[in-house]
């Protein structure tokens, strides 16, 4: 409880937000047992043994102070040739690149790199619980747009056009999407472009999940025409490779932008874990095996899931990429929030409100389905027998 | 072999509890489909059996005993170590057989309740075989990890119920 005596101490910045939805759905799910659960962000899979043993084998070589600011010189060129190999997109080790703690970090510091105060920056929802927040903290306003089941949740450009104004920086891009899944499509991304170019703004697209793509080729938003100037790319070794609690992202873009993010690194993070660099090095080397082993595994739980959503009669899009499906649950009746939380107290299953990533995630909820077969299967009998019951 | 029998077998190799709606679903192909991919592969010999395997040291009294050996022999005209092999492997005690390089020929794994009971095949039916110059016994202590899978608790779930 804030006080008038302590609010006078915080921030209008930080007052201006609010927690996290999950945070309070998480604090009760956390009270019960045996809960099956569809809440979780991250792979269940352990990261893979050989990037385990390259953090022991940094440590047990004495690697125990900081690295360059921008992290390790060895790691950066690495993913250099990693965003050449995969994604097609170059970018210089030496000055158009910063490592991370996680890719969060990097899309705080991106903000607070470009956006003066008052500026807009354009977030697309439903979005990850982190945009419009971490919009707010860099003086920012977030503007949010809605994006909708009919459209399968892609972003349409006359909605960017409808939604910029004078005041407008940035578009913040998520593909795929946490929460819907959504993958834009190289047609689809050389539309928004046009309407970024005309507009002259910038982008600052999370690729956190490009990796994690089920039916086609996956674009990357620099890789379009004129975008590499003007586009922020975040991304990180928490989803592909199973390293969520390592902290470990990165940023790439034009050198200038870049500079500037590194500014604000180093002096308020310094520069990411050491153990963890040397990891991530072992990971982009050795590790593209464990990616597609972990994929493979991925796509099919998502066609387990559709499928059994579907004789549900809870529609959802086949999403095309990341973890998650995102069905309705309008037909039941409840929001999205009294759907979670009745199933969760009736049947023990976790899901997220879509309420807690904007408005237009409402009536719907997200299904994470990086959880083993027998659960999945456990879980979709339990939201059956609930949503009988209605 | 194409890329959907592939699939499956990776599945059952797995589980070989899955059942057939399930893979199909997974593989998100019909259930007649999935039921003539396994047949055709059953009748192909590629799948060979469905077993679970079992640590039996674990809510068991049954004590149950392997040990690896190490078999030197002399490979007999115009069969070379098949036929011994053969006769090795026919013994129902008998779990596995490999024809190995270096120092020794065959390596076979026995299964036994006691150390007596392998120690008494060892020395009456194996080492007893024309062929079968000398036998190097190995018992083994612990399981660790076998056929893939590791013999200790359940790896728990350390992520938290719901996260962003």
């Amino acid at each position: 409880m804030i006080t008038e005596q302590t609010s006078k101490y915080l921030s209008n910045n930080v007052q201006a937000i609010q927690p996290s939805g999950i945070r309070r759905f998480f604090d009760l799910a956390s009270s019960m047992e045996n809960v099956i659960s569809l809440g979780v962000g991250e792979p269940d899979f352990v990261t893979p043994w050989n990037v385990i043993e390259a953090s022991y084998h940094s440590l047990e070589q004495g690697y125990t102070a900081y690295t360059a600011n921008a992290g390790l010189l060895e790691l950066r060129k690495e993913i250099s040739r990693y965003m050449r190999r995969r994604f097609g997109v170059t970018y210089s080790a030496e000055d158009e690149m910063v490592v991370t703690v996680g890719a969060s970090q990097a899309i705080d510091i991106a903000l607070r790199a470009v956006v003066n105060p008052g500026e807009e920056v354009i977030v697309v929802e439903p979005s990850f619980v982190s945009y419009a927040p971490t919009v707010t903290l860099a003086g920012g306003v977030p503007v949010p747009v809605h994006t909708y089941s009919k459209d399968e949740f892609k972003l349409q450009p006359e909605q960017i056009e409808a939604a910029v104004t004078e005041r407008t920086k940035a578009i913040l891009l998520c593909s795929p999407n946490n929460p819907t899944g959504t993958v834009l499509s190289i047609s689809d991304l050389v539309k928004i472009a046009e309407v970024v170019e005309r507009h002259d703004l910038l982008v600052i697209s999370d690729e956190i999940y490009a990796e994690l793509t089920y039916d086609e080729p996956y674009t990357s938003f620099p890789a379009v025409r004129n975008m590499r100037e003007r586009t922020i790319l975040i991304s990180g070794f928490s989803k592909a490779f199973a390293m969520t609690g390592w902290r470990l992202g990165f940023a790439c873009g034009p050198k200038d932008i870049l500079q500037a993010m590194l500014k604000i690194h180093q002096y308020t993070m310094m520069c990411a874990p050491t153990m963890a660099q040397h990891a991530a090095l072992e990971a982009l080397v050795n590790g593209q095996k464990d990616v597609v082993r972990m994929k493979e595994s991925y796509r099919q739980r998502r066609s387990l899931v559709t499928h059994a959503l579907e004789e549900l009669g809870l529609s959802c899009h086949i999403p095309g990429g990341a973890f998650y499906v995102f069905p309705s649950i309008e037909k039941t009746g409840l929001s999205s929030e009294e759907f979670a939380e009745q199933l969760l107290m009736k049947e023990q299953v976790a899901v997220v409100p879509g309420s807690v990533f904007g408005v237009s995630g409402e009536g719907h909820v997200r299904c994470s389905y990086a959880t083993s077969i027998q659960k999945l299967e456990e879980a979709m009998r339990r939201i059956d027998r609930f949503v009988k019951t209605l | 072999m194409d890329a959907k029998e592939r699939e499956l077998l990776q599945l059952i190799e797995k589980s070989g509890r899955l059942e057939t709606s399930t893979i199909a679903k997974l593989m998100g192909i019909s259930e007649e489909e999935t039921k003539q991919i396994i047949e055709k592969l059953e009748n192909e010999k590629v799948i060979l059996g469905y077993s679970a395997i079992i640590n039996w040291t674990k809510g068991t009294d049954e004590g149950a005993v392997t040990a690896m050996i190490d078999v030197k022999v002399t490979p007999k005209r115009g069969v070379g170590f098949d036929k011994v092999a053969e006769r090795i492997y026919r013994f129902p005690e008998v779990k596995a057989v490999y024809l190995m390089s270096g120092v020794y020929d065959l390596s076979v794994s026995i299964e036994g309740k006691t150390m007596a009971e392998v120690g008494r095949f060892v020395s009456e039916k194996l080492s007893t075989i024309d062929s079968v110059i000398s036998t190097t016994t190995h018992f083994i202590l612990k399981k660790y990890k076998h056929d893939g899978l590791v013999f200790s608790e359940n790896e728990e779930d350390k992520r938290i119920v719901v996260s962003p």
